[in-house]
């Protein structure tokens, strides 16, 4: 776990790829895409049905970790707007306990525009609280205090000739871009324009390990 | 024996007059094995032929379709009669143009046509409607005919399959996909012959069990036909008396050696085992070219143009000699080539054989070869080799089933044919020798998977790729999906390759350059922007990568920064790995190495212990403030890699406190902060460590993972492309891995990752072999603890360690990039 400050507000980075507010006792994920698999299936490519399960695995051993008063999902929580629907019968219900172990924010990404009404909590375009601004997708021009997903951030390590390409968090300190916490989202390396025009100046990929995050300049 | 019998054989059949002639007007006798495949044929017999190249033997797989041909001139018209099936493209081509000569200077009514990846489309589509007598093609092209609707009219009216080089076939998921073809073909034109065309290979049967369809619960054989062989092989080992390498591919030294053959023949092919050796060699040796010889550069990744280039040149006759890769192992044969030269090691006999067999095409006259080994290990694998080439034993084949991922893609084809059966198709499939003990129960699976991807816990049923006809028939449940098959067939999967244009000094990375060739993805992410390496010749600057890529610069320097070396492909193989064995254990076989390698093999004798043929050695010894462990199963690189991977863990478990481990052909050294000497060998290398071992480490094996990916595209789980738009080599690794994770966690016994499994155990990991080695060993453990390093592990001690023990290693990689932040950041300067 790594602690940074964004705005001035204190953060823990998950290596898992989750966020803690220590202060507010959030739990933010950003990027899950429920039933990814299942929409590749409707097109005719059969990837393994149980990327939901995996993802709600991870999403259900940190709340337990945590025991958070408050969770955000930062959009793109379900792959596609007919996804809630695709859920079986064990993820419904998993998904469902986990909802009233806290309150949610559901904010609305570009692949769910509109979360389903059924799993309660709030939904919300963006949500501002103390010094931080949650949204899905990051803005164009620099705003301090931004938390934003969408850009699924990766970067590649290279040391003794081998390459590790992992997700990771980027952060110039005022900023912070998540990783996609989805067990099927693809990913984007920092290195691309989309990720480094986001922060004018020097910044940070903080990559995930097996039990931490490790600080890598960008 | 078979092979008296075959030899015996007498041709009962004389030969048209318009044969005969045309055999005299060019001086000709129609040779023995000629016209015992006539004989054949007249029978309707399937064969197969064992030759060695320069006997004719591509005339006698036709001579019998162009006499039937003949003697039928009121056939109907367009309809075909034989087809020919090549594992090479460019030699499909070839072998048409050959094949146009005597049916243009014998005036027979016989058209002849290739088809290829290259064919237009308009011309493939006439081929349906109205195709040749006699139709050239690839195992790929004809997946894609027997995939479509109007298969049965094409192909019913088949009379013979000629199939070429198919001991460089039939062991490969290549030849799987063609033995299914083969399976079908069978079904829309019954009774047809076939005839392979083979090498020398040391178990002809399994290629006559391959040719013919085999019956359920038993087993048939092809009639079989043996060339005369060919004189003996004049094979020279290069060998310095005063300096042998300890370790390295590159032979710097024997480069004099090397040119001076090349001086002493009219054309030489410079063998050697992977691209990036072949680049160092070309430019090695042009550095001790001073009468400027003409000597060109051939491999795989040069663009398509350089290399038609080359191989037009040479069929000129204007090149003195090529370096070049497995590429032209195979191929269009070159009159002129006089003389092979083989760098580094041989790796098997058969391997060695093919190699020498493309020097001098007449048969009576030897073919010469000159093996340079670059390095001590390698001279006596060269011996081995040569001793065996000469005794005339060839390596055996490894085992081989038939791959489920492959049968998954022809299902999916089938269906895109016509509604089938599942019995019926099952007994077709299991009719294909390499799918002869396929169970039922997998067989159901492989549909299942095809229909919805045949997961147990949740089920994809609504959106089904094949759907049941009211009577009981697979179907397949939309018509994109053919397109989709059409655009994923074919078994081989290249690793994602870059472009490398390149570009002007001074001007944007990015922008314009010509394309000089194609490189490995994995390659160019090693590369900072500045680092120099070796590709196409000449020594390039990288620049950087945009979209799919890599931008480069001419560099003035003449070494390159970045060693490009990376282990062959080919493993040594099993019965040459035997052979060296032997030569170790027998000191009165090392009078005829060179004398430092003798020397280098008698210290160790007398130092440490060199084991018998059956025996593993393990030493131990410590060196700096390092402990090693060094065995020498020679088992090949990959073997030993998978072995290092296991023995790591094991004693990471037995806090020895393994730091990491090289693998080379012959040897595995592991190194650790804590003497491993006191360490049960017996129990370290115990044969249980493919169970729980092996298991938890395939788990984050980035080769397992490698290999997953190719079996998922194979078996068409992840799209190779989409129709309109390619997917970068980039996306799909990345989306695999994350697949192969959760399919893992979720449902361990899934059919692909049983595919997988029984892949990596022959390919990547070789665990079969290691397998094999592990119970050979039991008990012949012989272990010397040394307060030094053994002669016979410098090598080992030389190589450089490109994997470290797994998972903790990937941290310590992360750790030491944050390392290097710290340090910029808190320099005092």
């Amino acid at each position: 776990m790594s602690e940074i400050a964004v705005n001035g507000e204190t953060l823990l980075l998950d290596a898992t790829g989750a966020l803690y507010w220590p202060a507010m006792r959030m739990l933010i994920f950003s990027d899950m895409h429920f039933e990814k698999g299942s929409s590749y299936a409707r097109r005719g490519t059969m990837l393994p049905p149980y990327d939901t399960r995996a993802t709600l695995a991870r999403v259900t051993a940190l709340v337990k970790h945590y025991a958070p008063r408050h969770v955000i999902a930062l959009g793109d929580s379900f792959h596609d707007d007919e996804a809630a629907d695709r859920l079986d019968d064990v993820e419904r219900k998993l998904l469902l306990a986990l909802s009233k172990a806290a309150d949610w924010i559901w904010i609305a990404g570009n692949h769910d525009p509109e979360p389903p009404p059924w799993l309660g909590g709030q939904i919300a375009e963006e949500v501002a609280i103390g010094g931080l601004l949650f949204r899905h997708e990051p803005s164009a021009t620099p705003f301090a205090g931004e938390i934003a997903g969408h850009l699924h951030p990766c970067a590649s390590v290279t040391r003794r000739g081998r390459t590790l390409r992992r997700r990771c968090f980027v952060s110039d300190g005022t900023r912070l871009v998540m990783p996609a916490f989805g067990a099927y989202a693809g990913g984007l390396d920092v290195r691309e324009m989309a990720v480094r025009t986001l922060f004018p100046d020097i910044f940070r990929a903080y990559v995930l390990g097996a039990r931490q995050v490790y600080a890598v300049a960008a | 024996m078979l092979q008296d019998l075959a030899r015996h054989e007498t041709p009962g059949h004389e030969l048209p007059a318009v044969f005969q002639n045309w055999f005299e007007s060019r001086g000709w006798q129609p040779r023995p094995h000629q016209l015992a495949l006539i004989d054949h044929a007249a029978r309707g017999q399937s064969v197969l032929l064992v030759a060695p190249t320069g006997g004719g033997k591509t005339l006698a797989g036709f001579l019998p379709s162009l006499i039937e041909l003949a003697r039928a001139p009121q056939r109907r018209k367009s309809v075909l009669h034989t087809l020919y099936i090549s594992p090479l493209k460019a030699l499909a081509v070839d072998v048409a143009r050959n094949l146009e000569i005597p049916v243009a200077e014998m005036g027979l009514a016989v058209r002849v046509e290739t088809r290829t990846g290259d064919t237009p489309p308009s011309r493939r589509q006439r081929q349906r409607y109205n195709p040749p007598d006699i139709l050239l093609t690839t195992p790929e092209q004809l997946a894609l005919m027997l995939a479509n609707r109007d298969a049965g009219r094409m192909f019913e009216s088949v009379r013979a399959v000629v199939l070429d080089e198919l001991h460089a076939l039939a062991n490969s998921k290549r030849g799987d996909l063609l033995a299914l073809g083969l399976a079908r073909l069978e079904r829309l034109a019954p009774g047809h012959r076939r005839v392979g065309l083979s090498a020398t290979v040391a178990d002809p049967e399994h290629l006559q069990r391959y040719l013919v369809p085999q019956p359920p619960g038993g087993m048939a054989l092809s009639a079989l036909v043996l060339g005369k062989p060919g004189a003996k092989p004049e094979i020279a080992i290069s060998a310095s008396e005063s300096y042998v390498p300890w370790a390295g591919h590159l032979a710097q030294h024997a480069m004099p050696d090397v040119m001076n053959a090349i001086r002493a023949s009219k054309t030489a092919l410079v063998f050697v085992n992977t691209r990036s050796q072949a680049e160092r060699t070309f430019q090695e040796l042009w550095k001790v070219n001073d009468e400027n010889l003409p000597i060109a550069l051939h491999h795989g990744s040069l663009a398509a143009q350089q290399r038609r280039k080359v191989e037009a040149a040479m069929t000129r006759g204007d090149l003195r000699a090529v370096v070049c890769t497995s590429t032209l192992d195979l191929g269009i044969d070159w009159g002129a080539v006089d003389r092979v030269i083989c760098i580094g090691a041989p790796k098997g006999a058969a391997r060695l054989v093919q190699r020498i067999g493309r020097a001098n095409h007449r048969l009576d006259e030897p073919s010469r070869a000159l093996l340079v080994p670059s390095n001590r290990f390698e001279v006596l694998e060269c011996e081995a080799a040569r001793d065996a080439v000469l005794a005339g034993e060839l390596d055996g084949e490894t085992r081989h089933r038939g791959g489920l991922d492959v049968l998954a893609q022809h299902v999916l084809g089938m269906a895109c044919a016509a509604p089938f059966d599942a019995d019926s198709l099952f007994l077709e499939v299991t009719s294909a020798k390499s799918y002869h003990d396929l169970s039922r129960e997998d067989f159901d699976k492989v549909i299942d998977f095809v229909a919805t991807g045949g997961y147990a816990l949740k089920s994809y049923d609504r959106y089904a790729r094949l759907r049941r006809t009211p009577e009981g028939l697979w179907r397949l449940a939309h018509p994109r999906l053919a397109q989709q098959y059409r655009l994923n067939v074919g078994v081989i999967i290249e690793d994602p390759m870059l472009d490398i244009r390149l570009q002007a000094r001074g001007k944007p990375t990015g922008t314009g350059g010509r394309v000089l060739g194609h490189i490995e993805e994995y390659f160019v992410e090693q590369l900072t922007p500045g680092d120099s390496f070796i590709f196409a010749g000449s020594v390039l600057r990288f620049e950087g990568i945009r979209e799919t890529s890599a931008y480069v610069t001419r560099n003035n320097a003449t070494e390159a920064q970045i060693p490009s070396y990376q282990g062959g492909k080919f493993p040594l193989s099993t019965f040459l790995a035997s052979r060296v064995r032997e030569i170790l254990a027998h000191p009165e076989k090392w009078s005829k190495l060179p004398h430092p390698v003798g020397e280098w093999l008698r210290i160790q004798q007398w130092r440490s212990v060199l084991p018998e043929p059956g025996q593993l050695l393990v030493e131990t010894f410590p060196r700096g403030s390092r402990e090693y462990l060094v065995c020498y199963p020679f088992e090949g690189r990959l073997a030993h890699q998978t072995l290092g991977m296991l023995l790591t863990r094991r004693l990471e478990r037995m806090r020895m406190r393994p730091l990491g481990f090289t693998a080379n052909e012959y040897a595995l050294a592991i190194w650790g902060l804590r003497d491993m000497g006191g360490v049960d060998m017996d129990r370290l290398f115990d044969e249980d460590m493919l169970g729980d071992d092996l298991d938890a480490w395939l788990a984050e094996s980035a080769l397992y993972k490698r290999t997953f990916r190719n079996c998922a595209i194979i078996a068409g789980l992840i799209e190779r492309r989409h129709p309109g738009r390619e997917k970068t080599g980039r996306q799909v690794t990345f989306s695999s891995d994350l697949i192969y994770d959760v399919l893992r966690a979720h449902e361990p016994d899934h059919i692909l990752l049983r595919a997988t499994y029984e892949d990596a155990g022959t390919g990547l990991l070789d665990i079969a072999r290691l397998g094999d080695m592990l119970k050979r060993i039991r008990n012949h453990i012989v272990i010397r603890r040394l307060e030094r390093v053994s002669p016979l592990a410098v090598p080992a001690l030389l190589e450089i360690s490109r994997e470290m023990v797994a998972g903790e290693a990937h941290e310590d990689i992360l750790r030491e990039a944050e390392d290097d932040l710290v340090k910029e950041a808190m320099r005092l300067e």
